[in-house]
């Protein structure tokens, strides 16, 4: 079968990667607005780590089986140990931090906890034998491979990623099909829990955030103002929006954060009702291809790395997206592909890297790849 | 059993099929949070599209309103008493300001301020009501302006604007009259919910003609809409629609007169009126000391205001309306008409022995006067003779003569108040007082003295309608209607004889001699009085302490025989009529001849230590100095307005008018304009479109 287009370019996953590729420009193209009409500092940049991580994530792809399995736990080791470093950092600075310098780049290793954590929970139940998923063995050790991590962010403190590793934790673990029973009552204790957090383990701040995501309107110029603000620019867009850089909203700085974590309400004040379900339904593609490659996978391993993989880029989609919309509290997540900021865009495409390398696996037969094939 | 799992089934297989069904389940709830942020999405760009574009366009317009220009006050003539002037000013609005007292510092840098002013804004922010504003500073240089303007970002809460001002070129002399303007008070913003009143810059009527003609003076605000941020940067402006200026109000005031009659009242403390016998137009109203209406528009610091509250000669108060003194003698004319209507004939004489015996007491008068007949007892002023014809006629006839005269009466004026005094009578007695009226009460009141008490105006319109016998009402706004007054039904005799007798007081053997007027053909008429404050015991009433000396009356009008003005003087404290009649025949003289009277005002200036507005502004340096404070220089006047409308303005439309007579061609052709020397100035003489129009 002789074609056009060279085989190593027709075998990528074009599903995915073609809506992943248009949302990105359309990101950019946000970022340009945002910035004023401008290409910097914003839409440049975005393109330029899009293009980077392009290539970490095709190296990814093109990992075996085997070394992905043999790294799981030293990258969670190392992780873990970076986050350490952040607060032994901060606590020497004497304030706290999130991230560490090292040299030129800010690394920011809890982004990097995000996959790493999905990856070591799919290591762990792959080896855990089948007939000791329904006992004490199977939750303990995850528990603590979930709760070191989960720890450490929410000492930084940053609730958001703490809860995104979580999320993605709890959705391996499920998926590894630990008793159903064990995640009722979880989520019984969790109701429970969740009050008590709420007064015992918040900072007044985030409290502040819970109490105005309930009720926007009481504080329209403190902290309710973000919501408000996002709601005014996503409403204002109306179906097809202001039009390409003519967001009032974001362009007359009352949009909090326009380039970051709201960049979706910048988008539709610009591009109305059109632009978001553009957005959306590109997430959705993403996912669900992302979903069916963990479905398709041969070995458990495989499925529950996939799976753990589009949980995470799920967390930060929903969240986000419910967050601009007023369905939840501003929590500070940026939206995939879109935001500017290099941590997201790393993550992310850590997730995609790792898809497109179970893809991989799951196309070319076990234990195959690039070189080796 | 859909999610569960046997214990006894766990094997590979089990656990894959586990996973297909729980991950379907992820991705279903994945599905269903994508509809619902497809459908939240749709919610708040279809469903509430219109309420949020409209919060985002009101996030992105900012509307401010541009005070309207308030309406011009005009003379008689269409001369400006009240203009608007072009300034730069500074306002602050306190609930907007985030660290005031670093701003208030900056702003003191930047504009100069001193500590009294600095104390003065502190104060009245804290007693604002947080959403008004406050003014800082106005009249700024262009310069000072342009500092704010710049170091706005640091300055929230600061207001810079151009504007106008409000200005009076005659200051102190219409201070009474028109009243001042100010930035609007938080009770008058709650009674009025205007928003155009807590616009910065706007100014409201407080007193006189501005409080009482706000609505008409007050126009249509403009309304300018710029797009700003969200910190209150202004990125551009969208639209401006122009402010509609105030009407003017024409009062049927003389400017020149004005100016030149408050001027003339120097150094004392009392009033001028002066009425058009003819239309009842009032001429002239001009009370002294008086307030600079100008620095109340700047916002009248506290160590002014401190010395005009404290001065003993009352500067806050309107004497023309509220000043109320006992008439004296200035009653005797119009007594004597009431005498000739109740049947006396004025040939009848009586002797006046230095007094006359009323019942069993003998009753002083001022001099001995041997026989008196009725044009005697007006230009000699004999007092026995209206004890003994008041006595006779009966006080309570006499007291409906002088209601009808106008004392006691309130005049239908656009004035805030006016005080109507006392004519008192039997009945009036018995219900104050619950006390019969005794004989002496009648002696008292016959020469207007005792329980009488009227105000100047009222003895300006007194003297109206002794001069026309007829019930001349007062105004003062001009209107073209013709207004006839009812006869007051005495016949022309009568009227005539009264005439006489007052023209003989001044150019016949009559008590005051001095008012006669240095113009050979017209003689005024009039009448002195004075007005004992205390009895004669405590002081003689000439000398000693201010407050205890005589009022000095004097009621006139010119010409004799066929009058044209009349009005009233008083001098509060003046030691007797000899401090007012002067003055009369001054103001007067200024009708008739504005070089005369010119001339008679520049020489007594020159004694006084300036005019009315310098002397004024020399007693607040020398207040402020003693009270330990600095002010800044006040603004230069505006010589160009105030040309129109001050008392040289007369004469210089006079030296037009001469022109225009010896130049008849030149005048012959209005429509063009021609470059005649000072045309400018000609506005005093006539009504001029052209000033009305303007600002």
């Amino acid at each position: 079968m002789s074609s056009v287009i060279p085989a190593p370019i027709a075998r990528q996953p074009w599903s995915m990667l073609t809506p992943l590729i248009l949302l990105t420009c359309f990101g950019a193209a946000v970022l340009y607005s945002a910035a004023g009409g401008s290409f910097t500092p914003f839409a440049s940049s975005h393109l330029i780590r899009f293009g980077i991580f392009m290539v970490v994530a095709l190296v990814i792809a093109a990992m075996p089986r085997d070394f992905v399995k043999l790294v799981a736990y030293p990258a969670y080791v190392g992780i873990l140990l970076l986050l350490v470093a952040v607060e032994a950092a901060g606590a020497m600075g004497g304030g706290s931090q999130r991230w560490l310098e090292v040299g030129p780049i800010r690394l920011q290793p809890s982004e990097l906890m995000k996959p790493a954590i999905a990856l070591a929970l799919a290591r762990f139940y792959d080896t855990l034998p089948t007939g000791m998923i329904g006992s004490w063995r199977a939750l303990v050790p995850a528990g603590v491979i979930i709760a070191l991590p989960v720890g450490l962010v929410l000492m930084q403190p940053d609730l958001g990623t703490a809860l995104a590793i979580l999320f993605s934790g709890a959705v391996v673990m499920f998926l590894a099909g630990l008793p159903m029973s064990w995640f009722l009552s979880a989520g019984a204790a969790g109701a429970i829990a969740v009050p008590l957090a709420y007064n015992f383990a918040l900072k007044p701040y985030q409290q502040r955030r819970v109490t105005t995501f309930l009720d926007p309107e009481s504080d329209p110029l403190g902290s309710g103002y973000h919501i408000t603000q996002s709601k005014i620019a996503i409403g204002s867009g109306g179906f097809s929006g202001k039009g390409f850089n003519e967001g009032s909203q974001s362009h007359l700085q009352y949009l909090p954060e326009p380039h970051t974590d709201f960049v979706f309400a910048t988008m539709a004040e610009e591009w109305g009702l059109l632009g978001g379900l553009f957005v959306i339904v590109s997430f959705g593609l993403i996912l669900y291809w992302g979903l069916k490659v963990a479905r398709a996978a041969q070995s458990r391993f495989d499925r529950l790395l996939a799976a753990g993989m589009v949980a995470t880029m799920f967390f930060y989609i929903a969240i986000n997206l419910l967050m601009v919309m007023g369905l939840a509290p501003v929590v500070g997540i940026p939206l995939p592909f879109m935001s500017h900021g290099g941590s997201s865009m790393m993550t992310n495409m850590l997730c995609v890297g790792t898809l497109m390398m179970v893809h991989r696996w799951n196309t070319q037969g076990r234990g195959g790849g690039l070189l080796s094939s | 059993m859909p999610f569960g799992l046997t214990k006894q089934v766990l094997n590979e297989s089990t656990l894959t099929n586990s996973f297909d069904r729980r991950s379907f389940v992820l991705g279903v709830g994945g599905l269903s949070v994508g509809m619902l942020l497809a459908g939240r999405m749709g919610y708040l760009a279809i469903a509430e599209n219109d309420k949020y574009a409209v919060e985002s366009e009101s996030n992105r317009v900012n509307l401010t309103l541009i005070p309207p220009r308030r309406g011009w006050i005009l003379d008689r003539n269409g001369a400006p008493l009240a203009s608007n002037q072009a300034d730069f000013r500074v306002d602050i609005i306190p609930e907007r300001l985030h660290d005031g007292e670093r701003e208030l510092d900056t702003l003191a840098k930047l504009l100069k301020l001193d500590d009294a002013k600095l104390r003065d804004l502190r104060k009245e922010i804290d007693e604002s009501a947080g959403y008004a504003p406050i003014e800082v500073a106005s009249g700024l240089d262009y310069d000072a302006f342009a500092a704010v303007s710049i170091r706005l970002p640091e300055l929230p809460g600061v207001v810079p604007q151009r504007g106008f001002s409000r200005y009076y070129p005659t200051g102190p002399s219409v201070g009474h009259l028109l009243g001042y303007v100010g930035a609007a008070s938080r009770e008058e913003f709650e009674a009025d919910r205007n928003p155009l009143l807590i616009t910065p810059g706007y100014k409201i009527g407080k007193d006189g003609v501005e409080k009482q003609f706000e609505q008409t003076l007050r126009g249509e605000p403009g309304a300018r809409r710029v797009e700003v941020t969200a910190s209150g940067r202004i990125v551009r402006d969208l639209s401006t629609r122009p402010d509609v200026q105030g009407d003017p109000v024409q009062l049927t005031i003389d400017g020149p007169l004005q100016d030149y009659a408050a001027r003339r009242l120097g150094l004392e403390s009392g009033s001028v009126v002066v009425m058009d016998c003819l239309t009842g137009e009032l001429l002239c109203m001009a009370s002294m000391p008086s307030f600079d209406p100008n620095s109340f528009s700047d916002g009248i610091g506290s160590v002014e205001y401190a010395m005009l509250s404290e001065n003993e000669r009352v500067p806050l108060r309107n004497k023309v309306l509220k000043g109320l003194y006992p008439p004296g003698s200035t009653v005797k004319p119009m007594h004597s008409m009431a005498f000739m209507h109740e049947g006396i004939d004025p040939n009848e004489r009586i002797v006046c022995g230095g007094g006359r015996r009323i019942g069993n007491r003998f009753f002083n008068c001022w001099s001995n006067h041997g026989v008196v007949d009725m044009a005697k007892s007006v230009y000699q002023s004999c007092d026995s003779y209206y004890y003994h014809f008041a006595q006779q006629v009966g006080f309570d006839k006499v007291a409906a003569y002088a209601r009808r005269f106008g004392l006691g009466q309130e005049f239908d004026l656009p004035v805030a108040s006016q005080f109507y005094g006392t004519v008192p009578d039997p009945a009036w007695k018995l219900k104050k007082y619950e006390q019969e009226w005794q004989p002496y009460d009648t002696v008292n009141a016959s020469i207007g003295q005792g329980y009488y008490l009227t105000s100047p105006l009222q003895l300006a319109v007194m003297a109206t309608r002794l001069a026309t016998g007829r019930e001349v009402a007062p105004s003062m706004i001009k209107t073209n209607e013709r207004k006839l007054f009812n006869s007051l039904d005495f016949n022309k005799d009568q009227i005539d004889y009264i005439h006489q007798a007052m023209s003989d007081v001044v150019n016949g053997p009559g008590t005051a001699g001095r008012a006669r007027l240095p113009i050979d053909d017209v003689l005024m008429a009039g009448k002195t009085g004075t007005a004992q404050v205390v009895s004669l015991s405590k002081s003689d009433g000439k000398s000693g302490p201010w407050k205890y000396r005589d009022h000095g009356l004097f009621v006139f009008y010119a010409p004799f025989d066929n009058p044209r003005y009349a009005g009233a003087v008083v001098i509060e404290h003046g030691g007797g009529s000899g401090a007012a009649y002067p003055i009369a025949r001054d103001v007067m003289t200024f009708l008739f001849d504005p070089q005369k009277g010119m001339d008679a005002l520049r020489a007594l200036e020159k004694e006084w230590g300036g005019t009315a507005q310098q002397r004024l502004q020399r007693r607040y340096e020398e207040y402020a100095r003693a009270a330990g404070e600095t002010i800044p220089p006040s603004a230069p006047l505006d010589r160009e307005i105030q040309a129109r409308v001050d008392a040289e303005a007369r004469i210089e439309a006079q030296r037009h008018e001469a022109f225009a007579r010896d130049n008849p061609r030149r005048v012959r052709r209005p429509d063009v304009e021609e470059p005649v020397e000072g045309d400018r100035n000609s506005g005093a003489g006539r009504p001029s479109g052209a000033q009305g129009a303007a600002q």
